[in-house]
């Protein structure tokens, strides 16, 4: 279970100088993945472009800041942002568990974190607007509390967090794998307690890898449809997220503003992964000393 | 402090690394542990340290149990053989990290913290380091600062697993130096762990050798490399050269081999080891002595010449060595594929039922009348 690091094994295989690559068929292969690639990526991303090119940068600018439009994009922000938060804290909590404890049925546990990757994002959607429904199970219960979570804002928060839940555990994990016992052997030794071996030693450690999962987490609420709109409720100004926006503007027929509030949120989506790309880059070069 | 071992028996799983050892550390010593991998040194030093528990047994430090406490309040330094050093913070934060761990009332402020991490730097002779990140530090400047973490907190007790392990010869050479020059400043109580012979008998004022789980030696440096206890001890200890074979009226014989064992009573089955210090090559065989060799390998790095012999028509399972130096080198000039033959000065002989050798020394006029033409 546990994977050995095997330190400059992947340097080794590396060609020296200009000499002839050890490995064949670098062409096709290259070849093969950037078809690939502008396929599944370019060609829809160019579709974007299309499609909006037949506007003016005035109908754009409308479009995309018609008042509903913009309520929703506040919308989706906070609840992608409270999701991918939430996501940052239990899904590290779920890694450290995966991977510092021996239980039964920690592989079953394991195995069931890519579940959300797996279920089709409608079925997550209709068991959730269910299980929280006023009627349903946790519904009920936490209605008794006064929480509504169903057809409110907070029930997309809640179909959010699930969707996106396995980026943040599957980052962390192999970090936490590769701490080496002996830096908290290290820290015990010097008097440390365990809370601060965690806040000086562990959580350094894991800050990267916790930044790029709650990362991904985001962008990835960021465009959730399926699973939301089941318990959303999609009350326009109020639980409407910007991908129900895309879908309203297609059933309308409008193909261009669909494409132009796409848009939008695929430039967000890209800005963040670029930064949040060049910050750890930034980071890990510091603590690998190539600064 | 002293550290008293008492008893102590340790598994993994089936597997027993540590059976009931029982050993004392003398106050302001330096103590190497000294065994193969697998001997359990490593495990008995993590369980002084408390990084380990073990199933039977107690560790006193001068005299009281600490074998319930945590590491964190064994007040011991622990220096890791990878450094074990905390890459995000810089040299400075990382020696300033014990002093800070340290309960609220008894946390030095800001500024003697910043006086301890710089007095500490200085020590360790890397002042101009202190922003750096491990990471833009050499094995031998880590290693420096692991230990000057270590000691920040002024410990009383410094336990050192394999510190000089990850290194290169020569900054392994001059970091042994250093810390044997640090302990005899601060006179601490010192345990470090080695598979390093030389590392163990330069280091250290008392080697404890380990084998298997058990000690098999514990001695001065000079007191075990003269007279070690065990085959174990002999074989790990430098090189010897062994002569097996069978005793009959004090001379031990195996095929064309043979040797007379002056003061000698015991008869049967025996093997003789001797260090390459101890036998000399000769021309031509002499009465009391025939051990024809043929030179394998002559080696002239170093303060002597080492040379290596392959028994001629007889056996042994490794090659022989007789160190000689450069001078009696050059007036004989054996040379590789020549038949020499070697006589002893010293030897050790082990007998089937004996566990510890019996010394025999071949004193003139044993062989009187070799003197001159031996080298």
């Amino acid at each position: 279970m546990i994977k050995q690091a095997t330190p400059g094994a992947g340097q080794s295989r590396r060609p020296i100088g200009r000499s002839k690559r050890v490995l064949p068929g670098f062409g096709l292969s290259l070849g093969i993945s950037l078809f690939f690639i502008s396929l599944i990526l370019l060609l829809p991303l160019t579709g974007l472009i299309v499609e909006t090119s037949g506007m003016t940068w005035d109908q754009f600018w409308f479009v995309i800041t018609d008042p509903r439009v913009v309520e929703s994009y506040k919308v989706t922000l906070w609840t992608a942002a409270a999701a991918s938060l939430f996501n940052g804290a239990f899904g590290l909590l779920l890694a450290w568990v995966l991977v510092r404890y021996e239980f039964i049925g920690k592989r079953v546990i394991d195995a069931v974190v890519d579940l959300p990757f797996a279920l089709p994002t409608a079925v997550a959607g209709i068991t959730l607007a269910t299980l929280f429904a006023e009627t349903g199970w946790y519904g009920q219960l936490l209605a008794k509390a006064g929480i509504e979570v169903a057809f409110t804002p907070i029930g997309i928060v809640v179909a959010m967090a699930f969707t996106s839940i396995p980026f943040v555990v599957r980052t962390v994990q192999p970090v936490l794998e590769e701490i080496a016992p002996e830096d908290e052997e290290a820290a015990m030794s010097l008097g440390a307690s365990d809370g601060r071996v965690f806040r000086k030693v562990l959580f350094p450690a894991l800050w990267p890898a916790m930044v790029t999962g709650v990362a991904l987490s985001f962008t990835r609420s960021l465009g959730e449809f399926g699973a939301i709109i089941f318990i959303a409720g999609n009350t326009p100004y109020v639980s409407e997220v910007t991908s129900l926006m895309i879908f309203v503007r297609l059933q309308e027929y409008d193909y261009a503003a669909a494409s132009a509030i796409a848009s939008v949120v695929l430039a967000v989506s890209l800005l963040l992964l670029f930064v949040i790309n060049i910050w750890q880059g930034r980071y890990l070069k510091r603590l690998e000393g190539r600064s | 402090m002293s550290i008293v071992v008492d008893g102590i028996s340790k598994y993994f799983g089936n597997f027993q690394a540590l059976r009931d050892i029982s050993l004392e550390f003398p106050e302001g010593k330096l103590t190497a542990l000294l065994g193969p991998s697998g001997s359990g040194k490593t495990t008995l030093l993590r369980i002084i340290a408390g990084l380990e528990s073990a199933e039977r047994g107690r560790i006193l430090f001068d005299g009281s149990d600490v074998s319930g406490l945590h590491v964190r309040d064994r007040d011991i330094g622990f220096v890791f053989q990878h450094y074990a050093l905390f890459r995000h913070l810089t040299v400075g934060q990382n020696i300033a990290f014990g002093l800070e761990s340290l309960p609220r009332s008894e946390r030095p402020s800001k500024a003697e913290i910043r006086a301890r991490v710089a007095e500490l730097l200085d020590m360790i002779q890397l002042p101009q380091l202190a922003d750096r990140f491990p990471s833009q530090l050499s094995g031998g400047q880590k290693q420096r600062v692991a230990l000057a973490r270590a000691l920040a907190t002024k410990p009383k007790i410094l336990l050192l697993d394999e510190p000089f392990g990850a290194l290169d010869a020569k900054v392994r050479k001059d970091l042994r130096r250093w810390l044997r020059a640090l302990h005899d400043e601060f006179h601490f109580t010192s345990i470090f762990v080695t598979h390093d012979q030389e590392e163990a008998l330069e280091l250290s004022d008392q080697v404890v050798v380990m084998s298997q789980g058990r000690i098999e030696q514990v001695d001065e440096p000079t007191d075990l490399y003269a007279r070690p206890e065990s085959r174990f001890v002999f074989d790990f200890l430098g090189h010897v050269n062994v002569l097996s074979g069978s005793v009959q009226a004090g001379v031990l014989k195996q095929g064309p081999a043979s040797v007379r064992l002056p003061r000698i009573q015991t008869t049967g089955d025996a093997q003789l080891y001797l260090r390459p210090h101890e036998v000399r090559l000769v021309a031509k065989p002499v009465s009391g002595a025939d051990l024809p060799f043929r030179i394998e390998a002559v080696s002239l790095i170093g303060s002597g010449v080492r040379v290596e012999l392959r028994p001629e028509g007889w056996e042994s399972n490794d090659l022989w060595e007789v160190g000689m130096s450069h001078g009696e080198f050059a007036r004989h000039r054996p040379a590789r594929g020549d038949r020499w033959y070697v006589i002893p000065d010293v030897g050790h002989l082990f007998t089937e039922d004996s566990r510890k050798p019996q010394t025999v020394y071949w004193e003139p006029p044993e062989f009187l009348e070799t003197a001159g033409s031996g080298i």
